[in-house]
């Protein structure tokens, strides 16, 4: 190259990066890392569907909260799903990735943090739509479970809010735990709460210390909000729901953070 | 901090508890030079790397990019770096590693071009995951180079790599950085730094201990070897003048010494039946063992060849 071409270039203004085309690439690479990984994808979109047909076929005509579970399961598997690519994707992602030292590589690239975030915020809420979509198709091809348009999108809304409380908890996990670890923590924090909060079958024929249990987790609010948009009569009032589940959102929140500063403060000695 | 220097250390420290990483280390990197930061494993190499790209902290001192803060993004879009990291995410191919890295740079290379410098066209679509060894490296090369760096960190870029990988390593590098590149390679294979830098600092437990050319290294040690098939016995050889080291290699014998003229002298009076005199520059593990005067396992394993 001549010295005539580098000043050329060098007067030229040099362009600027787009963020948000960055943010969407991001997001875009984000899930298809993700989608590839079978460990992920299987457990994201298949578990939700097959549990919803299993369980289904077994209590699918039993009546859970004034609606029939075929219904009902809609809602509450659709929260399922949600919950874990929201806590899966954060944190074992975030494990993984601090593993490997390619959270250190971005980190020394001109990448805006937050884009990293941005993208699997984005990613975690593409998976959790791909759920309900699939399970709204389900419910329909096997129950024929009909839900008008506006509540359906408004079951999505809900569901999809859902991605910043329990995407917190997974980047808390995620920091707090390291590669090996962290899979084993979340599905410790999962498998109960997803029971325990009716998400697998419905509250109402769970035992009644299961249900006593159930209003202290985040989870349970989450999908008391859930139901109230398919037509069953929700557990309490929906207000209180949103609120408690805003207030677990900002505790995750904060421990979130807190995990993230502690893991930078190690990173930078 | 001087807007001269590409890359500077001023008088930085860093310690980890009671271990000293970094004492006092001052580094220059002038536009355009290839810097080799050599020394056993531990001696402070990639703590050094590490603070020059803001990912620590110094306790004392100060680090700086192009007379900025290694934290500027101003700074960061003309930085390229390969640190040794274990992997990245295995399930996407190595096209898509590299467009999601381009994104992040105002004037990135094209992927096209990224690639076809790596060498890695056959493998353009593979998953990172499938990749060999030598291949993964090259990919984290391109990684490195795609927002087309001014300033280009290798931190130990061919620990692992077979012999010949190493070298068409180099070659790709030496390719690469022709046009007016700044790079800070740090290794611990003396081979590499003689191979790739204009200019080698050497570090020790945190400590710079010398600087200068590859051939102003080994000139410090004003040493020579003087190699030749004789039968006298290595006690004798050891008490020539200026004989400091002795070494048996095959039927042949290697002497270092800092007076070669003198050794060849009396070692021909002594021996009349000598053949196959050689005399040749001290290489530069040679240079490293006179410089650390071989205090180091480590260092005398370079004399091998081999990784510390």
């Amino acid at each position: 190259m001549t010295s005539a071409t580098i000043t050329a270039q060098t007067a030229a203004a040099r362009p600027r990066r787009n963020v948000l085309r960055l943010v969407l690439t991001e997001t875009k690479f984000e899930f298809l890392k993700l989608l590839r990984l079978p460990v992920y994808s299987v457990a994201t979109l298949a578990f939700p569907l097959m549990f919803y047909l299993l369980f289904g076929s077994f209590y699918g005509n039993l009546e859970a909260q004034g609606v029939l579970a075929s219904r009902y399961m809609v809602a509450t598997f659709g929260a399922a799903g949600v919950l874990s690519a929201a806590l899966f994707s954060f944190g074992v992602g975030v494990a993984s990735e601090r593993g490997q030292g390619w959270m250190r590589l971005k980190r020394v690239s001109p990448m805006p943090p937050i884009a990293y975030f941005l993208a699997k915020i984005g990613m975690a809420l593409l998976f959790g739509a791909l759920v309900v979509v699939v399970i709204t198709a389900a419910a329909f091809l096997m129950h024929g479970v009909r839900i008008a348009l506006l509540d359906w999108l408004s079951l999505l809304g809900v569901l999809l809010l859902g991605v910043l409380p329990f995407g917190a908890l997974g980047l808390a996990i995620g920091y707090l735990f390291g590669p090996n670890s962290a899979p084993v923590v979340l599905n410790l924090l999962y498998m109960p709460m997803a029971f325990a909060s009716g998400l697998w079958m419905p509250i109402t024929v769970l035992p009644p210390v299961v249900q006593s249990v159930a209003p202290y987790l985040p989870t349970y609010h989450y999908a008391q909000l859930a139901l109230g948009t398919v037509g069953a009569t929700p557990l309490g009032d929906a207000t209180r729901h949103a609120l408690v589940l805003a207030g677990f959102a900002a505790v995750f929140l904060v421990v979130a953070v807190a995990a993230y500063k502690r893991d930078e403060g190690k990173t930078y000695g | 901090m001087n807007e001269t220097y590409v890359a500077q250390l001023e008088r930085v420290t860093k310690r980890y508890g009671p271990v000293m990483a970094l004492d006092a280390v001052t580094l220059r990197v002038r536009a355009g030079e290839v810097v080799a930061v050599l020394g056993p494993n531990g001696a402070g190499k990639t703590t050094a790397v590490s603070t020059l790209l803001g990912l620590l902290r110094p306790d004392e001192g100060a680090a700086s990019l192009f007379g900025t803060s290694p934290d500027d993004v101003a700074a960061k879009v003309r930085v390229g770096a390969m640190l040794q990291i274990s992997g990245v995410p295995p399930t996407l191919t190595v096209r898509e590693h590299l467009e999601s890295f381009a994104a992040y740079y105002p004037r990135p290379l094209r992927v096209d071009d990224a690639i076809a410098i790596a060498g890695l066209e056959q493998v353009a679509r593979r998953p990172y995951g499938k990749l060999s060894g030598g291949q993964k490296q090259r990919l984290h090369f391109a990684l490195a180079m795609i927002g087309d760096p001014d300033l280009l960190f290798l931190d130990e870029p061919t620990t692992g790599l077979d012999v010949e990988s190493r070298r068409d390593f180099w070659r790709q590098v030496r390719s690469f950085i022709g046009d007016g590149r700044t790079v800070v390679l740090t290794t611990h294979y003396l081979e590499e730094a003689d191979a790739l830098a204009d200019r080698i600092v050497l570090l020790d437990e945190g400590r710079l201990i010398a600087e200068g050319t590859p051939a102003e290294i080994k000139a410090r040690t004003a040493g020579k070897v003087v190699r030749a098939v004789t039968s006298l016995d290595p006690a004798r050889l050891a008490a020539l003048p200026g004989v400091n080291r002795v070494e048996l290699v095959g039927a042949a014998t290697e002497l270092l010494t800092t007076d070669a003229e003198e050794t060849v002298r009396e070692l021909l009076a002594a021996d009349r039946g000598l053949t196959g005199l050689e005399v040749t520059g001290a290489s530069l593990e040679e240079a490293f063992l006179a410089i650390t005067g071989g205090r180091h396992e480590a260092a005398a394993a370079y004399t091998e060849g081999v990784p510390a």
